[in-house]
């Protein structure tokens, strides 16, 4: 595959988890623990899709997303959000900031694969 | 005229059936063992027939189906594939799926279930090695699938969110069958114009699917943002460009009868054997005294034979309700299209018709309400200042009357204008100048083939879009239509029919020692002319004239060659009959009389012989012929030589 995925969260049992079915499924993984880590490691080259928290410190996951959709490498990139169901107003920020999709946390990792399929070729 | 295409429709089903039908026999044949290289040949062209005319019918599917069954058959004939009886039965049970598909069509309805399956059979029964068993390659069950109407159109700025569309397209591509898709490229700017980054395209597509509306909007979850997602399950919804809602699958080759019916046949039949048996009963034993017994014995015998005759034609008999039914869904889209408000009102529904009437029915009233629809009636705001309530009506009432039913189709809108349709009937010298014309006349102008080719006098007369296939339709049962209409208050178009076809109403008249019988419905009046009515006209030869119009006078002697003494009109009767619209004085040795008779195709029986729709038996079993007013009109033209306008 060579497929490259950069997954930003604080929370390091998320990362892993996701980190892990990504794996699974081909991926290389970069992670970062906010969004303005998440910018520094984009900074080393483009990737293919990008998972994104939204409640983190120091960058959160909004600003993150208008950040990456303001640079020619990312501009383009899918971007999917990991909110909560009750994150309704958030999600819809987050679409206008520019994320691509969203998962709803708890998730199984059959469904990240699906959501992933929905938005990579 | 009014391209029609659904009346060629019913005859490709027609057609289409017949075909399936010798598929079927044939096949059975073929299963058993009977059959030979034209049994094939025939089950092949029959396969080839239907595929070639339902292309052009637009029913793809069966097209597509009916391939694969010729690409078998093909195979077969020419010996490469052998026609084993495993395939028979395989080709057998193919001709059930084609006719599922074809009711599916005419209804409009959702193609069969397992028509792929069976598709892919067919495709995997041309190898050698097929054994009935194996699986076919493309095995879906897609028994729960149901199609639905798709129409995508992103927010222009789908890419900046890092979506593709195609993905969307792909994910709706796994979801089920993809049966049509198409791209809307409407919003598309020149190319100068183009932002690379903004999505211009908009996509609809037919989708088969055995997911829910929910399910398939959930596919466009993260896309429907700032975007146009419609998903709706596809209902079974013709095109109002289609002249006719189709009718309920009809098959005119078959009945269905109630239980009830056919069981009183019965009984009647066995009343009427008891009956024979004790009329022969007392034959057998007959002395003087015996025939009071004998006399009621036979009147008893006759009003059973009666009741059978009644009750046989009851069979074919159906109820109009069955063609009117298709009516309201027709108002109903016209209203939309139109913008106009309709009540549509019906009554009679349960007056029963000969089946073949009501079925060549359909046609005929759509037209009309088509046409009080159009150019009826007016739009709200016209009908508001006429101070006509805003909502117009058709109606459609039904009733026996006589030995005939009466159909109307009659609107409240604006009726016709008579001073318009003499001024079109001028200019397309159907009428002359100064010839005067009652306004009945006038209006019967609408029905003149000359008047609905011409598009634009529909908008100008209100009327005349297919009047001429109504009349045509109507007259070929031999029913008559009429048309009356009073300015501002509405038109009401009368059809009359004869209650069966079997059966007419028939003028015998004598021309010589032959016996000639006319259908009532054609005839105006017969009068015995004054020497002063016969005149000559250059060009058109023997005229009478009657309430000042000239008649083309038609000798049936010297037309049909029959010999008689008759040959002045003033001892002979002169009958007026009409034909399209034109009427002509047939000149006959005397009439003897009305009479209902059954009419026996001659053609079936002999052939085919001008001026002559059929025969019949006469009381005294002498063989009638059954005159055809059009063929006979046609015959004076050709005999006078003279070139009709």
């Amino acid at each position: 595959m060579g497929r490259t995925a950069l997954i930003v969260d604080d929370s390091v049992s998320i990362r892993q988890l996701v980190s892990f079915t990504l794996r699974e499924a081909g991926f290389s993984v970069i992670e970062a623990g906010d969004g303005q880590e998440g910018l520094h490691k984009l900074d080393d080259g483009r990737v293919d899709l990008i998972i994104t928290d939204l409640n983190m410190p120091r960058m959160d996951g909004i600003a993150f997303i208008r950040n990456l959709r303001s640079r020619p490498s990312s501009k383009y990139t899918p971007v999917l959000m990991l909110t909560t169901e009750s994150q309704a107003s958030k999600k819809q920020e987050g679409k206008a900031a520019g994320a691509t999709g969203w998962i709803v946390k708890p998730f199984h990792p059959g469904k990240l694969l699906e959501v992933i399929g929905r938005v990579l070729p | 005229m009014e391209f029609d295409i659904s009346r060629f429709r019913d005859t490709f089903f027609q057609e289409a059936e017949e075909h399936a039908a010798t598929m079927e026999a044939e096949l059975l044949r073929l299963e058993q063992g009977g059959g030979d290289a034209e049994s094939l040949n025939a089950i092949f062209r029959c396969a080839h027939s239907i595929k070639g005319a339902s292309g052009t019918f637009g029913f793809d599917d069966i097209a597509k189906f009916t391939h694969a069954l010729e690409t078998l058959l093909e195979g077969m004939r020419a010996g490469r594939i052998e026609p084993t009886a495993a395939r028979a039965a395989l080709l057998l049970r193919s001709v059930d799926v084609l006719r599922e598909l074809l009711a599916a069509a005419r209804t409009g309805g959702p193609p069969p279930a397992g028509v792929e399956e069976s598709a892919a059979q067919l495709v995997v029964a041309q190898r050698a090695d097929w054994a009935p068993n194996a699986p076919a390659v493309a095995r879906v069950d897609d028994s729960a699938a149901r199609p639905y109407r798709i129409r995508f159109v992103p927010a222009p700025e789908i890419f900046l969110q890092g979506m593709d569309p195609v993905l969307v397209l792909r994910e709706l591509e796994r979801a089920g069958e993809v049966q049509e898709l198409r791209v809307d490229l409407s919003r598309l700017p020149p190319l100068a114009q183009l932002d690379p980054e903004i999505c211009y395209l908009g996509w609809d597509l037919r989708l088969r699917s055995e997911k829910s509306a929910e399910d398939l909007r959930d596919v466009f979850a993260f896309v429907e943002d700032g975007a146009r997602v419609e998903v709706e399950p596809e209902t079974a919804r013709p095109a109002l460009s289609a002249p006719s809602v189709r009718a309920p699958v009809r098959d005119s080759t078959s009945i269905r009868v109630t239980t009830e019916k056919v069981d009183k046949l019965v009984d009647l039949v066995g009343e009427l054997v008891i009956a024979q048996s004790m009329a022969a009963e007392i034959l057998n034993n007959f002395t003087a005294s015996s025939l009071l017994r004998l006399q009621e014995a036979f009147s008893e015998m006759e009003r059973y034979t009666r009741e059978l005759q009644e009750r046989v034609m009851g069979v074919r008999m159906l109820p109009i309700g069955s063609v009117f039914s298709r009516f309201p869904r027709l108002v109903h889209d016209l209203a939309e299209a139109t913008g106009k408000r309709i009540v549509l009102e019906m009554s009679g529904e349960e007056t029963e018709l000969d089946k073949a009437v009501v079925e060549s029915l359909g046609d005929p009233l759509t037209h009309l309400i088509r046409n009080a629809v159009d150019h009826g009636l007016e739009p709200p705001e016209e009908r508001r200042a006429a101070g006509k309530p805003e909502q117009g009506a058709i109606r459609l009432h039904a009733f026996h009357q006589g030995g005939n039913v009466i159909v109307e189709a009659s609107d409240d809108g604006r009726g016709l204008d008579a001073a318009k349709i003499r001024r079109k009937a001028v200019e397309r010298g159907l009428l002359a100048e100064d010839q005067p014309a009652s306004e009945e006349q006038i209006h019967a102008m609408l029905f003149e083939p000359g008047f609905s080719t011409a598009e634009q006098v529909s908008s100008i007369s209100g009327r005349g879009v297919g009047m001429d296939v109504v009349k045509r339709t109507v007259e070929g049962m031999n029913g008559a239509v009429s048309i009356s209409s009073a300015p501002g208050r509405g038109t009401s178009v009368r059809i009359k029919l004869p209650l069966t076809l079997a059966i007419l109403d028939g003028l015998l008249l004598r021309v010589g020692e032959q016996t000639y019988i006319l259908p009532l419905v054609a005839i105006l009046e017969s009068v015995r002319p004054t020497a002063a009515q016969l005149n000559s006209m250059a060009g058109q030869g023997e005229v009478v004239i009657m309430r000042g119009e000239p008649l083309p006078l038609v000798r049936l002697h010297r037309l049909l060659n029959v010999p008689t003494e008759v040959t002045d009109a003033t001892r002979g009767l002169l009958v007026l009959v009409e034909n399209h619209g034109r009427r002509l004085a047939l000149l006959v040795d005397e009439l003897l009389g009305q009479q209902q008779v059954v009419i026996k195709s001659l053609e079936s029986n002999f052939r085919k012989v001008e001026g002559v729709v059929g025969a019949t038996i006469l009381g005294d079993g002498r063989a009638a012929l059954i005159l055809d007013v059009a063929g006979l009109a046609q015959m004076a033209r050709n005999a006078r030589g003279v070139i009709d306008r």
